[in-house]
This record gives structure tokens, sequence and C-alpha cells, in this order.
């Protein structure tokens, strides 16, 4: 009996916290994967924005990790109820999960774009450009629909 | 008393009499309408002044691309706190689109908000910054436009609440918000004064960086002070130079490219505009951003 209420706490935990903490981490992997996305971006955007001399090597591994990061399974980093209207801290619209299959897709054809970018990123600035100006086309055809503004 | 009541009848109906008369479309200014007089269209300057008017935003499909991007057969839909405003179609289509129209209608709809039947257009349509719009670059557009494909789409009517279906009051909305003078009034270079037309009279990007007053018109004083995003959720960020801090160069290149100085990426309606500003020139992009330095702070 004694062993009751310790019980019903960790019963508590388990269904009422824990889903609210599994939430908040799946949130905050996918907010680091695109941080890993923008500062690999931001390698080579700093490139053609002319605020960086280009360097074909370190263009290569960037657009490299841009393709790595971009293949990552998304799936377990959107969890049903981890939308912008069911919690706080993520401007992850409720779109991406009513309309999923359009956010597959422009997730993919980030994969696309940045897997074409390690193909010419070595080549010089304007094989460098010609390549980013899709890959962050991509970025903003999914911002443009699935995350709210600030 | 019967006399008191039917002069207060009177001075109502007067009163209401002078309001629908206030309230009827303006006719064009004529010296404006012959300043159109014997222009040619150049359809190549006119494609620079569309991708710099942002006409695709809103009258190409939504999620469209590249060349998709010049049918403009309407249809996207806007949800406002006005209602839903559906994009018409205007594409050179004789029957659906405005392949009907001479130059002169497509100047009395961009300078006036009055569509060539009389009726008056919403300002979700942005009028209010086209009236500035030069009589040369209103002909080079009209060129460019008769070029681009037709689109048998049929228009829909905007779901829009009862009383503002009739379309009453947009005559005296127009006589208080509908001007042709500048809003930044400052001192500005050459390249300057062309980046403030290109941004108030073609971009228009006050209609969401503006905040609105009550009765919906931007409020000049806050000038791209930041505003309620005007159809979804969240804020349209201020981009006046205190609060954004960006340079010249991060600007031109944001305009360009999509890519802000923290290497995030434009989103929203932003996503939309980026694209077309992409297609406009160098120089233009400069000259946006040179203006954007010279409006007054707003903190």
């Amino acid at each position: 009996m004694r062993l009751a209420a310790p019980l019903a706490i960790a019963a508590l935990l388990t269904v009422g916290i824990a889903p609210a903490l599994a939430s908040e981490a799946a949130v905050e992997a996918r907010q680091a994967q695109f941080k890993l996305l923008a500062f690999n971006l931001g390698t080579v955007g700093a490139m053609v924005q002319g605020s960086a001399p280009y360097e074909a090597a370190t263009a290569q591994q960037a657009a490299e990790n841009l393709a790595q990061l971009a293949s990552l399974h998304q799936a377990p980093m959107w969890p049903a109820g981890t939308d912008s209207a069911s919690m706080e801290g993520t401007r992850a619209l409720p779109g991406i999960w009513e309309d999923a299959d359009t956010f597959a897709e422009r997730f993919e054809a980030l994969g696309t774009r940045s897997a074409a970018l390690t193909e010419v990123a070595g080549d010089g600035l304007d094989s460098l450009r010609a390549g980013l100006g899709p890959v962050i086309q991509a970025c903003s055809a999914c911002h443009q629909d699935f995350r709210a503004p600030r | 008393m019967r006399r008191i009541a039917t002069a207060l009848g009177l001075v109502a109906a007067l009163a209401a009499g002078i309001l629908l008369g206030l309230d009827r479309p303006q006719p064009m200014d004529p010296e404006r309408l012959g300043d159109l007089s014997g222009l040619t269209g150049d359809p190549a300057r006119g494609e620079r002044v569309f991708w710099a008017s942002g006409c695709a935003s809103c009258h190409a499909a939504q999620g469209a691309e590249d060349e998709a991007r010049l049918i403009l057969a309407g249809g996207r839909r806007f949800e406002t706190d006005f209602g839903t405003f559906v994009a018409p179609n205007i594409s050179p289509d004789a029957t659906h689109g405005i392949g009907g129209w001479r130059l002169e209608d497509m100047a009395r709809a961009l300078w006036t908000g009055v569509s060539p039947g009389g009726e008056a257009y919403f300002p979700a349509f942005p009028y209010t910054a086209y009236v500035r719009m030069q009589a040369q670059d209103v002909a080079d557009l009209w060129a460019f436009m008769e070029t681009l494909p037709p689109a048998a789409r049929r228009n829909e009517a905007h779901d829009l609440p009862l009383a503002l279906r009739p379309r009453l009051g947009l005559g005296l909305w127009n006589r208080l918000h509908l001007r042709p003078d500048w809003a930044v009034t400052g001192p500005l270079s050459a390249e300057g004064e062309r980046g403030r037309y290109l941004a108030e009279a073609l971009a228009h990007c006050g209609e969401c960086h503006t905040p609105r007053t009550a009765l919906g018109g931007l409020d000049t004083a806050r000038w791209m002070a930041g505003a309620a995003n005007p159809s979804g959720t969240g804020r349209i960020p201020a981009i006046t130079p205190d609060r954004l801090g960006w340079s010249v160069e991060q600007i031109a290149a944001y305009l360009d490219m999509g890519l802000t100085p923290d290497f995030d990426t434009a989103g929203g309606s932003m996503a939309d505009v980026v694209k077309s500003l992409h297609r406009t020139t160098p120089d233009d992009r400069r000259a946006i951003a040179l203006y954007l330095m010279r409006v007054p702070p707003s903190e």
C-alpha cells in the first residue's frame, strides 16, 4: 500500500509529463538540425554574398554537410501535437501535419537540390551561386507555407 | 412638430445624398489621362516593372515557380480581418481576364482602384501604392502583360461579410487614403529616389510592413514599423534601419536570394516577394536598400 502513492505519481509522470517532455525534445531536435543547416548554408552564403572569399574545399564540405543533414529521416522529429497551435516554442504550422505529403515533398526537394550542390560547389563561385539558389528556394518554399512569422 | 420632422428628414436625406455622392468613384484626373496619350509600351521594360510590382505574388497560383508565375489566372485566397479576398484573373484572356481592356482601363485600375465598369476595387489590391506609378511604366507594364499566356479561369466572388459586399464607403475611404505623395520625404540621392519609387509605388512594401489605422489605412507616421500579418498569424517585422540593422549590401543580397545576414531564409509572403525581386536588376535591389536606410527610425 505504501507503494501506491509513488506508483500513482510515476503513472502521472508517464502519461502526463513524459509526453510534454518528449514533445519538447522533438522540437529541440529538429531546431538543432535547422541550426546545423543554417550554419553550413552560412558558410557558402557568405561566399556568394561577398562577405567571405570563395574557397573550393570549404564550399565543398559545407555542401556535403547540407546534403547529409537534408537526408536525415524527419518523421521522428515531427510527432503529432508539436505544432505552433498546440505548444509554445515552435513556429511549425499545423499545415505540416494536415498536408504531410506536401511537407515531405518540400523536404525531399531540399535533399535533391543540396545533393546537386555537392556536384558544383567546388567548381568556382559562379557554379556555387547557381547551385545555391535552388537550395535557398527550397528552404523558402517550405517556410512560406509551413513556418509562422515571429 | 411635423415641420421640424420634415426638415430633419430633408437634412438627413441631403446628408445621405452628399455621402453617397462623395462615395462615387472619382473620374480620372484628365491631366494624368493626358500623360498616357501617345505613349508606346515597351514589353521588355514592362517586364522589369512587372517583377518590381509583385503582381505574380497575388495573381499567380500559390506555390507557382519560374514561368508558372507568368500565368496570372488568379484564384489565390487571402484570409484577412475583413473577410476572404480571391485574387482575380488578370491574364490576357478576353472572357475571364483583362484581354478586353485598353491601356486607359489599366491606368484607371492602377491609379484610382476602379474597374472599367466603374466598380470600386477593395484596397487588398494595392492601388494606394500604384497611384504613384509613372505613366510610361503603366504603358510598359501593360505592353508586357499583353504578351502573357491567357488563362480561362472564371473569377470567384470574394467571401466577405454582408456589410462589405455592396462596396459602399470605398469612395469615401479613397478620399482619405488614396494619396499620390511620398511617405518618406527626407532628402534622398538620385539612387535613393529610384528606390523610393520602387518601394512605395511599385513593390508596395508598406502594405505589409506598415501598421494600419482603425479604418484600415496605412499609418504613415509609423512607416515600415512592422505590423500584424494582414493575412495570417504572427507579425510582419519592422524594416526601419534602427530595427533591421542590416547593411545596404545585406538588404540587396536578401532581396536577390532570400538569405538573411544570419543565414535564415525568407518565409511567409516574403518568399514570393523575393521570387519577384530576384528577377529585377541588381541596381534596383540596391536602390531599394538605399531607400530603406533613409526611412525614419520607428523606435
